[in-house]
């Protein structure tokens, strides 16, 4: 397939299928927003979410050789270092990917 | 929100290096506006994956997105262009702007969402375009940067442990994104996110015996 026209069909599936996820709870719940189970579901589905996104996130490392997820490893650990110190999502996101790019380019693994 | 300059640049730049023209990235800045889920797009279409599972991923990856919505239902009401604009726009960072910083005029509370929502998309369309450009005349390794998603999704994580402070989702949780990265790779995030709702359902029923 030519790739600019596979490229627009998929932004386009994206565009619908991202609208669709914000627009769902104010099209089916407009009326029924204090349900409890809503509220549950709000505040435990998120959670479960980011986790499983970050699982998702690795999902390619390949943990069986070496050198064993080292460098996703560390740099996570640097992320997680440094939100905790500064609570700067940027900073945070900035310092993992330096040097997750720093370990790969360098062959520092 | 002037975070979105250096994550859309990132996009850029990584979305240039698939070969395809700077103002596509614009234009998906512009249509999507899903910062996550532009990052993943790039991995998707460097496999050439099909629109399936182009759709299934986004659904899965921003179907948080539904429960943003529902934490909103009370604030976002109406209907009309103001209306769809600002479920358009309902990405992570809107969200947590308009959850953590009142209106400075109450009685204007629409026009206050509806600028912090333009504002944020403009900053990530610039982002994105600034960076294809700049990946367009320079050339330069970008071996590594996808790894900015993965610190974006553990920065979320972080918060969400900061509000949320109970084990119970995130143990769930990620013993069903192991068990479904284990045995189902392709549709991990669509079978953990399903298992793992369920799962909460389940400790929902269990916590209110007498509710129907």
């Amino acid at each position: 397939m030519n790739g600019n026209a596979h490229l627009l069909l998929v932004m386009a599936t994206m565009a619908l299928a991202t609208f669709a996820t914000r627009a769902t709870p104010f099209l089916l719940l407009g009326r029924r927003a204090d349900h409890p189970l809503l509220a549950f579901l709000g505040r435990y589905t998120p959670p479960a979410i980011m986790t499983i996104l970050v699982i998702y996130s690795f999902g390619s490392v390949e943990f069986a050789s070496p050198p064993h997820g080292a460098p996703e490893l560390l740099a996570s650990l640097l992320t997680l270092i440094a939100h905790l110190l500064w609570r700067q999502a940027l900073v945070s996101i900035f310092a993992g990917t330096a040097f997750y790019m720093y370990a790969l380019q360098s062959g520092l693994f | 929100m002037f975070g979105y300059v250096p994550l859309g640049m990132a996009f850029g730049i990584l979305f240039q290096d698939l070969g395809y023209s700077w103002y596509y990235a614009t234009l998906m800045g512009v249509f999507v506006f899903a910062g996550a889920a532009q990052f993943m797009a790039i991995g998707l279409l460097a496999a050439q994956a099909g629109l399936l599972e182009v759709l299934i991923s986004t659904l899965a990856l921003n179907s948080r997105h539904i429960f943003f919505g529902l934490s909103l239902l009370g604030r976002y009401r109406g209907s009309g262009l103001q209306m769809f604009y600002l479920v358009f726009g309902l990405t992570d960072e809107t969200y947590s702007l308009i959850t953590t910083t009142p209106a400075p005029d109450p009685a204007r509370q629409r026009d206050y969402y509806l600028a912090i929502t333009a504002l944020n998309q403009s900053y990530w369309v610039a982002g994105c375009t600034l960076g294809a450009l700049l990946g367009s005349v320079t050339r330069f390794d970008t071996q590594g940067m996808d790894f900015a998603l993965t610190a974006l999704f553990l920065v979320l994580l972080i918060e969400q442990w900061r509000k949320v402070g109970e084990p119970l989702p995130f143990l769930l949780a990620a013993a069903c994104g192991l068990f479904s990265l284990h045995f189902f790779a392709q549709q991990m995030l669509l079978v953990a996110i399903t298992l793992s709702v369920t799962l909460l359902l389940v400790s929902y029923r269990r916590r209110q015996p007498t509710s129907a």
